[in-house]
């Protein structure tokens, strides 16, 4: 049975123990004069038996649903003949996919080697008793729990108390999936990354100043290594970032100052809302701007001055990025300044200090540190932002500073070379993996300070 | 006495050019909004400029005699004479009666070029489906061929090349001011996939991709990301795990998302093969992609919940877990919501960690379940932004108005909501 049809089944089956709890904790209240007797309401001994009735069996379903086909697949791989074994992870994901596709019915037993049309058949028997024994499993374990919980329908027992410590375990383990999540990136990436650097040494990844990751069709091919120098890809995202910041800091700074010290209220509630429009808009929408209508116009307007510039180039992709991270810089600026204490605004214009003149030389300075802060948090964002550069900044990983011109970055790298089929274990698949651990090192390493910057700076007004 | 005021004196004389720093620095001020605000609206009047001939489409109405010989079928059912006939010939015929100055063959094939590649398998299935058309005189409506629908929609525009000769673009005016080519709503962009002709391709497939992906997503990171946010104000003991956990989460927040897309792909994909490119998978990453947002939204909303409800309801005796539920996560439920909305629609109009997990294939069929290959929206305008034939930018533009049309109404939805529910203590 598919595991989408043993959901809901779960669920009814929780729904009847919940039913017949409740029906038993009033029959056995009845003859001691009522629920009053009991240890809890009868609603917490009916929950209780759902929650012995779906918790176990969910659990159960999701650890069978989660490793069976890679078991399966293990023992059709260990059931083929020795001579076929396959050699390498590409290989084997090559006879895997034939067999499926045999098992499936949409290639044709007879097109194939008969060991294949051999697993195809006992791949199916496996997926079909498989099925069959996880959905008598999981129902039975369903049923047991509910039985177990309906036993335990007695007046002395607190079932409020198992059914709120229940709860809040729940409760703890949902808040604990952040970590998980957090320990799941670490460990996936990073295990792919260290099989990278089996193959390319840290040393080359870390300061090689030439990037193609190509890998040859045969091993004499000219230019068969690749090489995985990361240097021109990180300086093509801090160019890239660096053109978004020079954008986004004055313009998100000065509009919040102007909002927040001379703007009045209405026009404040007016524009905040549309400027945060900017940081709703999706980054797709952003790329399609960018590559569509700013790069041309660069283009066209590079031409006229007499300069060369290349139709992907950084300007494009920066300018529209920085268009993009104004609102986070604004409202975290915004937050800031208001952070700054009244009195010290009031000292300084009783001094007869013009509002300029305070916002400059008492206020800014106050609120620096909280400010620059929100910079490397936007920095961050911008090292991080994929779309607008997949699809505004080129491919070609040139080392230059030069804003018209073409650069690669990082995020384009990881998505590049894993879109669409990819080999197995090739150094050229695992390298988007060892970048990406490198993309989440500096964000994480920013966002760190950042918010350690932040933090300081509101503890010193508190 | 002098020295007084002779200082007032400075203060008087630098007073204009104090008074002009502050006029300038008010200016930088309203310059800096006025560039965003002007951004914003080059934005959308840009893609609204695009866009906009995307909701349009070019049709060529016929009156074709589905003549049996001159397709060389007897028997619109058997399938095996599907290889042999022609079914674009009656269509052409029609075509060469509105225009007698294409005579030669070469010309009628030139005026084929007209139709959509797949005006004749819409013959075909015409003809499979009611087989007593055949050798009648039908009037049928075939979507134009991407060249002619560029020329007819944008012969002005600068940004579109014509792929016309002159004397084609003389039979397209011509047949455009008898009213067979002509333009109408398009309709196809909301009823059908992806395909590889403009005029046959649609958003429905992305749309309701996108919505499956949703709900997969909305299932999971709503009651997880809120049972978290109630751990988190309401139980957790103050220790260095608690600590570590909120840290951990507001990290997360900032992780970029493209890096979800690798943990997709390693954990979902290659350690649990799961399959590629399934709406399952992607929920599941762009759900743990926007938990933390819920998250803090709801321990926000949480923690503006009054302490005196709390000691209220303790008053009457209510147990901490009775407490929550019945009063703390009822009153702080608006703002829990609008939380929730506002993580949805930026996981609606996220692209990256979609692509990384196979959700760009290319997929004619619209999405029947949560385990069939399926596309989003807004990967699916990224696939047409990036394609080269030229009818598919307009349709890119058309389908970001539709995305943005999406995020408006579920951002409103929130604002309202906001408004309406939540109260103030």
């Amino acid at each position: 049975m598919q595991t989408s049809n043993l959901l809901p089944l779960i669920l009814v089956l929780a729904v009847v123990a919940y039913g017949l709890a409740y029906m038993r904790s009033r029959a056995v209240a009845a003859p001691l004069g009522g629920i009053r007797n009991l240890k809890a309401l009868p609603f917490y001994y009916a929950a209780r038996a759902a929650l012995w009735c779906a918790i176990p069996a969910l659990i159960v379903l999701a650890v069978w649903a989660g490793f069976e086909g890679k078991v399966i697949q293990g023992i059709v791989i260990a059931s083929l003949p020795q001579d076929t074994w396959p050699e390498s992870a590409g290989q084997a994901s090559l006879i895997l996919s034939q067999i499926s596709n045999v098992a499936a019915g949409s290639l044709d037993p007879e097109f194939v080697p008969e060991h294949i049309a051999g697993a195809a058949s006992l791949l199916e028997a496996m997926q079909d008793k498989s099925g069959n024994f996880k959905a008598i499993l999981v129902v039975l374990i369903a049923v047991l729990g509910a039985t177990f919980a309906w036993t335990r329908v007695a007046p002395h027992i607190n079932a409020r108390k198992n059914v709120e410590t229940t709860l809040r375990r729940i409760f703890f383990v949902c808040a604990a999936l952040a970590v998980l999540t957090t320990a799941g990136i670490v460990f996936s990436v990073f295990l792919e990354t260290l099989r990278f650097f089996d193959r390319v040494p840290i040393t080359e990844f870390l300061f090689g100043t030439s990037w193609s990751p190509q890998t040859a069709l045969r091993i004499d091919q000219i230019g068969s290594e690749g090489a995985f120098g990361v240097i021109p890809l990180f300086t093509g995202t801090l160019l890239i970032s660096a053109i978004a910041l020079l954008v986004a800091v004055p313009v998100g700074l000065l509009s919040a100052i102007y909002l927040s010290e001379y703007a009045s209220k209405r026009m404040r509630s007016t524009i905040k809302p549309v400027l945060e429009m900017l940081a709703g808009i999706p980054t797709v929408v952003y790329g399609f701007f960018a590559a569509l209508t700013v790069a041309p116009f660069i283009r066209d307007l590079a031409e006229i001055v007499g300069l060369e510039a290349s139709s992907q180039s950084a300007l494009a992709a920066g300018l529209v990025m920085g268009i993009m991270i104004v609102p986070f810089v604004s409202s975290l600026s915004d937050d800031v300044i208001n952070a700054v204490p009244q009195t010290m605004r009031d000292g300084s214009l009783a001094l007869g200090a013009t509002q300029s003149e305070t916002m400059k030389k008492v206020i800014f300075p106050a609120a620096l540190p909280g400010i620059i802060g929100g910079i490397l948090l936007a920095a961050s964002r911008a090292i991080g932002e994929t779309m607008i550069v997949v699809m505004a900044a080129g491919l070609a990983a040139n080392l230059t500073a030069n804003p018209l011109d073409s650069v690669t970055t990082v995020t384009v790298q990881i998505a590049t070379l894993l879109v669409g089929d990819q080999e197995f274990d090739s150094a050229k698949t695992l390298s988007a993996f060892a970048l990406g651990m490198l993309l989440f090192i500096v964000t994480l390493l920013l966002n760190v300070i950042a918010l350690k910057i932040v933090r300081k700076y509101r503890e010193q007004y508190d | 006495m002098t020295d007084q005021r002779s200082q007032a004196e400075i203060v008087r004389k630098s007073l204009k050019r104090r008074y002009r720093t502050e006029r300038r620095f008010r200016l930088y001020g309203i310059l800096a909004i006025f560039i965003a605000l002007a951004s914003l609206f080059i934005l959308f009047a840009d893609i609204i400029s695009k866009g906009h001939t995307g909701f349009v489409k070019t049709t060529i109405t016929l009156e074709v005699t589905l003549d049996s010989g001159m397709m060389y079928l007897d028997d619109p059912t058997d399938k095996d004479q599907w290889s042999s006939a022609d079914f674009k010939a009656p269509i052409i015929a029609a075509l060469q009666a509105q225009v007698p100055e294409a005579a030669s063959a070469a010309e009628k094939r030139e005026l084929g070029r007209f139709l959509g590649t797949f005006a004749d398998s819409e013959i075909r299935d015409l003809l499979t489906k009611n087989p007593e058309l055949l050798n009648t005189t039908q009037t049928i409506e075939f979507p134009a061929h991407d060249r002619v629908s560029v020329y007819v929609k944008h012969a002005d525009n600068p940004r579109y090349s014509i792929k016309l000769s002159e004397q084609q673009q003389r039979w397209v005016d011509e047949l455009l001011q008898k009213g067979i080519i002509d333009t109408s709503f398009n309709d196809v962009l909301f009823s059908r996939g992806d395909s590889r002709e403009p005029a046959n391709a649609g958003v429905l497939g992305a749309i309701v991709g996108s919505l499956l992906t949703m709900l997969v997503t909305l299932a999971i990171s709503f009651p997880v990301g809120i049972s978290a946010a109630v751990y988190l104000e309401e139980f957790a003991p103050q220790n260095k795990l608690t600590d570590f956990i909120e840290v951990n989460i507001n990290n997360l927040a900032a992780v970029p998302s493209i890096i979800f897309g690798l943990l997709g792909l390693a954990v979902f994909i290659n350690l649990f093969g799961m399959p590629r490119s399934v709406p399952v998978v992607g929920g599941l990453v762009l759900a743990l992609m926007t938990l933390p947002t819920i998250i803090i939204s709801s321990r926000a909303a949480i923690k503006s919940v009054p302490p005196s409800i709390r000691e209220a309801a303790e008053g009457v005796g209510a147990s901490k877990m009775q407490v929550v539920l019945h009063h703390v996560v009822p009153l702080a439920m608006p703002g829990m919501l609008t939380g929730s909305i506002i993580g949805m629609a930026q996981a609606l109009g996220e692209t990256a960690p979609l692509l990384l997990i196979g959700m760009v294939a290319f997929i004619v069929d619209v999405p029947d379940g949560l385990f069939s290959s399926a596309t989003v929206l807004p990967v699916q305008i990224y696939l047409w932004a990036s394609s080269s034939e030229q009818g598919f930018v307009e349709l890119a533009s058309a389908a970001i108005m539709v995305l943005l049309t999406f995020m408006i109404i579920m951002n409103a939805l929130a604002i309202w909501l906001r408004k309406r529910l939540e109260r103030r203590w």
